[in-house]
């Protein structure tokens, strides 16, 4: 049986989520209110699962304060009060919806965790109480 | 794999009592739930999807078109209901949560395929209050 363990972080910022290519209407369509033109903000907040068995020795899969260090240094500390679109790259390319925010997420922390015994699990970004995503890398 | 998880509310009453048991075991069985008046609860839905995130949209699914479907396809048949006399598919089956998430994954099916072209059905949990949660997951 897999053990999972789960770090919870939050950070607020502001996106919107508009595709240049594509007409007023249709991102009207596709996003709602979130194709407003200045943007607006969420407090997101972010579940990060690792996977592993606990060290022998510690008793731990990881060491927490280890993956808060690096989750404030990857992400909090670079997404937390900016705006996402213009202040945090590939979302000056990228559409900062939560799937892809998910998987920016997950691509600025999987290579941190690459050598220790634990595995990325899961990533979990919820954008409000009513709508999260997961991202569990390409491969699965 | 990229799942996204909508959450829905719906408030509805339902009464636990199988037909095939004697009132006595009912009472037994289902407790307060059993009571012949019925009760109710605010119900948590979560519907959860899986695909690939399109390129253009970067989205999953549309939440609009999801928003639309689910509020047209149990939302409307469940809030402010009695599901035992309201929702045809308990005219037969006992309004457990467990049987519910059945109902519901049954509906949501059924013109999903129509409605959404790469977002496949992942999961559907039913919340019946804080300390129950029920789950139908890798549909």
């Amino acid at each position: 049986m897999e053990m999972l363990i789960t770090r919870k972080a939050e950070f607020s910022a502001s996106h919107r989520c508009y595709n240049p290519q594509l007409s007023e209407e249709a991102n009207r369509a596709l996003y709602g209110e979130s194709a407003d033109s200045h943007g607006h903000g969420h407090n997101y907040v972010l579940e990060v699962t690792l996977a592993g068995d606990p060290d022998p020795v510690t008793g731990m899969i990881f060491d927490l304060k280890r993956l808060k260090e690096i989750i404030n240094r990857e992400v909090v500390d670079p997404m937390d009060h900016r705006y996402l679109n213009f202040e945090v790259k590939p979302f000056d390319k990228v559409i900062p919806t939560p799937e892809n925010i998910a998987r920016e997420v997950w691509n600025r922390l999987e290579p941190q965790l690459r050598l220790s015994n634990a595995k990325l699990h899961t990533v979990r970004l919820y954008e409000t109480d009513d709508l999260y995503v997961d991202y569990s890398g390409e491969s699965v | 794999m990229t799942r996204l998880t909508r959450r829905y509310e719906f408030s509805a009453s339902h009464r636990l009592h199988s037909a095939s048991m004697t009132e006595q075991e009912n009472a037994e069985l289902y407790g307060k739930c059993n009571n012949p008046f019925g009760h109710g609860h605010n119900y948590v839905l979560e519907v959860a999807v899986r695909g690939p995130v399109d390129s253009e949209s970067g989205r999953v699914i549309s939440i609009g078109e999801l928003d639309t479907y689910v509020h047209r396809e149990i939302i409307s048949h469940f809030d402010h209901k009695d599901m035992n006399s309201d929702v045809p598919d308990f005219a037969d089956l006992v309004p457990t949560s467990e049987n519910l998430s059945v109902v519901v994954e049954k509906r949501l099916r059924r013109q999903w395929s129509d409605s959404f072209r790469t977002a496949t059905l992942d999961a559907v949990r039913v919340q019946e209050t804080k300390r129950n949660l029920f789950e139908l997951r890798d549909l």
